[in-house]
């Protein structure tokens, strides 16, 4: 049943297989299925370690770091992390450099993956979980990339300076003029929450929304990790936006912070995991990229990080809201690289950084 | 190369010996023009051109006609024009205070400003947020208690372009304070003498003698404090933009970001550059021009000023200027470090080792940029020191012809803001035929450059006391100059080499501006490392990694300045 209501909600993100299907028209079939065989651990193993460069806040990406090497000692993960469009520009640095130093990738900005593809600097290769259980929209057709985990980005605010019912609803809301000067909010060009937040809201409310927003004298910060531990240092009382996973995080560890699903529709993102063709260690990189996909670590990605998980199998905690219980804005990562430039340019002068 | 020595030279030299100098020199003026002239060099190139390479000063014309660059480059002005008044104003009177009156505790004041300048800005800019962000901060917390006031009032806001420069000066009065307090302490107590035997009070001494005698280092002080606020990255990247404004440092930084704009960033860089250049030159001239020289000479200890009830007054104004640098940010570290959530006052009842766990045991990165930190930075100074040794030797002594070129070439980088440098080498070294990005090399490079002007100045002040009559004793018992500098020279300049390792060690790890433009994930150092854990908002890590690099950093000045035969009581001097 979860599965089908996942996919009622997600089926925006189908827009981004569909599109990458009539991108290559002649493609070749997607590979084989890979599994995690005692042969691809013993060469994992060979390698010893693996670059894991991604966008999930620090302290979640550590823990699956941790989990990988405890579930397969011998091998270390390094795990790079930065914001999904710092990852995309470090990516693209760094291989203009001929510097190959990523493994496995993983990102909150899923028009990313269309760029890599097209550049060709990707590996197919498909996890055995992601053959077997994924729906097709989660899966890129032609295997270079699948759907690790989707986040969404949530209006939130600070139990102790704001009451229930004087808290916003909507993003109509954060226009009200009580609420200059007391929100934060996360930016763009270092987000892949955000900027696929920011696609979606000037596509949905335009983009005068963000220009009245930007008159309410916003505190602006760089990650969307970065507002919901604002909100529970107390230094904002209300966030724009921000991970929906941190906010969930704070608040079942007792902070006071609530969520806000804004009633024009919550900005949702899919985060795919994708292997590099010039990966240092492609052993280890196969090996963890199984691994992130299996139901264990799509578990701890629930249980600990308060992700949202696209395995069918992956039990959703007690006490969240249900992703199909949410109404969730259309998820377009074709529509977000073809304007990912033009954003950051607008975005940067209305907000002045 | 023996054959194109001059005949004078080869006259001086005694037989089957060979001389390296000339070898030295040339090798030493390529290796700085290398160092200095192929960034800028690059940065130049790209500037005038396009994105497909055809010459152009559209990238200048954007720059003058955009006010996307031109409000960046008012508030950098406005910033460094006031914090360089302030740590002025501020700097001057301590200054004064410490070396000429009879205030007790001034060696503990010297070395608490010393903290002050080990601290990097960016530390102290995080440490801020945690003590004055309007509505977390503790210090608007404690307002509130003590006032009473409600929840959304609040006393200070660091992110507003006064706290930016409020955070700016703290960090960088150091270098005001070390200038004037050393210029006073060297002023001879004669001309005072002479001006009390006239009939002149204290105060008038002070005010008619004393203080021009140290205008000129008042002056230089202004210039270094306005440079340093203008190029530094890592304050106004925490300060400035969560309030929605840019500095230039912040912009030519942004401009990297996907899609990168290096031509704009290097036309971006280029204003920095030649302001720098101007103010330098500048600077020469008024001194040059006055020729204010503090004579040294054998003089008597400088009379010192008995403050007598005024000491009351004295000791609180310089324990209110180094809480705000040292006390206040360093509590707010350890606050942030051992509480469960960073603005949360610690308590023996809520404090928690999460912190540090995570730091040391799940951050992935911690060793990696502590390990290359502490590399660059060890071999940064030795480089540095050695580089600045030799460098100051060939020009204090005169030693070759060309030492002129040499000592222009080893001050150059001094007009060289950080994050223009980083540009510059960015686009020299990701390109054939060296392509040095990716590696630590590059951010040697970086360092050694970056404090070049610094460490030769010191050295060259250095040589300029040991009388080369030592030297030529040696040279004329038939030794060459390298073996002359080696027995003779280095061992009665140790202290200040060793002052002069420190001052490079110390720099290189709180450099900011120029790592974040050439680190990537191999070659991350903790200065990096802080800025990224910033931008997630993970205070606790920061805190803990600021003081963990703090404490090493403290350990390895001590243990260096305690190696036998360096005698200790090393200063970290500025220039």
């Amino acid at each position: 049943m979860a599965r089908f209501s996942r996919r009622d909600v997600l089926k925006g993100s189908s827009a981004l297989a569909l599109t990458t299907v009539y991108a290559t028209p002649i493609r070749a079939q997607a590979p084989a299925a890979d599994s995690i065989t005692p042969a691809l651990i013993e060469a994992a193993k060979k390698e010893g370690k693996i670059v894991y460069y991604t966008a999930i806040d620090l302290a979640v990406a550590e823990r699956i770091a941790k989990a990988f090497e405890t579930k397969f000692p011998g091998i270390t993960v390094r795990v790079e992390r930065t914001g999904a469009e710092r990852v995309f520009q470090r990516i693209g640095q760094e291989y203009s450099s001929r510097i190959h130093a990523v493994d496995v990738v993983n990102s909150s900005d899923a028009a990313h993956f269309i760029v890599w593809k097209r550049q060709g600097i990707l590996a197919a290769h498909v996890p055995e979980d992601v053959a077997k259980h994924y729906a097709a929209e989660h899966k890129d057709a032609d295997g270079m990339h699948a759907n690790f985990r989707a986040g969404m980005s949530v209006i939130g605010y600070n139990t102790k300076l704001v009451t229930a019912a004087e808290a916003p609803k909507s993003f109509a809301d954060l226009l009200d003029p009580k609420w200059a000067g007391k929100m934060v909010k996360a930016h763009p060009g270092y987000s892949g929450n955000v900027m696929t937040a920011t696609f979606q809201i000037t596509r949905d409310l335009g983009w005068e929304y963000l220009e009245k927003l930007a008159k309410q004298r916003i505190m602006q910060v760089q990650s969307s990790t970065d507002p919901p531990k604002k909100l529970a240092l107390g230094e904002r009382a209300v966030m724009v936006d921000g991970n929906e996973y941190n906010a969930l995080q704070l608040k079942e560890k007792g902070d006071p912070i609530e969520i806000v699903y804004p009633t024009e529709g919550t900005p949702m993102a899919v985060g795919p995991n994708a292997v590099f063709k010039a990966a240092p260690n492609p052993n280890a990189a196969r090996l963890f990229n199984n691994w992130c996909f299996t139901q264990e670590c799509q578990q701890l990605i629930i249980d600990i990080g308060a992700l949202r998980s696209l395995h069918p199998q992956a039990k959703e905690k007690v006490g969240r809201r249900l992703l199909k219980d949410i109404k969730v804005m259309k998820d377009d990562a074709v529509g977000v690289e073809r304007t990912a430039a033009e954003i950051k340019a607008r975005y940067a002068k209305i907000f002045g950084v | 190369m023996t054959i194109a020595l001059p005949a004078q030279q080869m006259a001086e030299r005694r037989s089957f010996k060979i001389d390296f100098t000339w070898p030295v020199l040339i090798g030493f003026i390529a290796l700085l023009c290398v160092l200095i002239i192929l960034p800028m060099g690059w940065l130049v190139y790209y500037s005038l051109v396009d994105q497909d390479g055809a010459f152009t000063f559209a990238n200048f014309r954007q720059l003058v006609d955009d006010p996307v660059f031109l409000e960046p480059m008012m508030t950098t002005v406005i910033i460094a024009v006031c914090s360089s008044i302030a740590c002025c104003v501020v700097a001057a009177p301590m200054g004064w205070l410490v070396a000429r009156t009879d205030m007790p505790m001034t060696k503990l004041i010297r070395a608490l400003v010393t903290a002050s300048f080990v601290t990097p800005p960016f530390l102290g800019a995080v440490a801020w947020e945690i003590l004055a962000a309007p509505n977390s901060g503790l210090l608007n917390k404690l307002y509130r208690v003590v006032t009473g006031a409600p929840m959304d009032e609040y006393l200070l806001d660091i992110y507003t372009l006064p706290g930016l420069i409020f955070v700016i000066s703290c960090y960088t009065f150091p270098y005001v304070f070390v200038l004037i307090a050393n210029a006073l302490d060297r002023i001879p107590s004669d001309l005072e003498d002479a001006s009390a035997i006239l009939g002149g009070g204290a105060w008038t001494t002070a005010r008619r003698v004393t203080i021009p005698l140290a205008l000129p280092a008042l002056l230089a002080g202004a210039l270094i404090a306005f440079l340093q606020a203008m190029i530094l990255f890592g304050s106004p990247a925490i300060l400035a933009l969560p309030a929605g404004f840019h500095t230039m440092t912040t912009k030519i930084w942004s401009l990297f970001q996907y899609p990168p704009k290096p031509e704009l960033a290097a036309a971006a860089s280029l204003p920095l550059l030649i302001i720098t250049v101007i103010l330098l030159r500048g600077q020469a001239m008024i001194l040059g021009r006055k020729g204010y020289t503090v004579v040294g000479g054998k003089g008597a200890e400088p009379r010192l000023i008995k403050l007598g009830w005024w000491l009351v007054p004295a000791m609180t104004f310089v324990t209110i200027v180094l809480m705000l640098p040292v006390f206040l940010p360093y509590f707010a570290l350890f606050n942030a470090a051992f509480s469960p959530i960073a603005t949360t006052l610690v308590t023996p009842w809520n404090a928690t080792m999460h912190n540090v766990w995570f730091t040391f045991f799940e951050l992935s990165s911690t060793k990696t940029a502590l390990k290359n930190t502490f590399m660059l930075g060890a071999m940064s100074a030795t480089l540095g020191t050695l580089l600045a040794l030799v460098i100051s030797y060939l020009t204090a002594r005169q030693a070759v012809r060309g030492h002129r070129i040499l000592a222009f070439l080893a001050t150059a980088p001094i007009a060289i803001p950080g994050i223009v440098l980083g540009v510059g080498l960015f686009l020299s070294y990701t390109r054939p035929p060296l392509v040095l990005y990716g590696t630590i090399w590059i951010l040697l490079i970086a360092y050694i450059t970056i404090e070049l002007p610094a460490a030769y100045q010191q050295l060259q002040s250095a040589f300029k006391s040991v009388h080369p009559e030592l030297e030529e004793a040696s040279r004329m018992l038939g030794a060459t100059r390298l073996r002359a500098l080696r027995d003779i020279t280095a061992p009665l300049l140790k202290t200040s080499v060793l002052a002069t390792w420190c001052f490079i060690f110390v720099s290189t790890i709180r450099e900011l501006s120029a790592a974040v433009m050439l680190f990537t994930s191999e070659t991350k150092v903790v200065s990096v490392l802080i800025f990224d854990l910033k931008e997630s908002g993970d205070l606790g890590a920061i805190s803990v990694l600021g003081l963990s690099m703090l404490i090493l950093t403290f350990a390895v000045v001590i243990g260096v300045s305690r190696i036998p035969g360096f005698g200790g009581g090393t200063r970290l001097r500025n220039t």
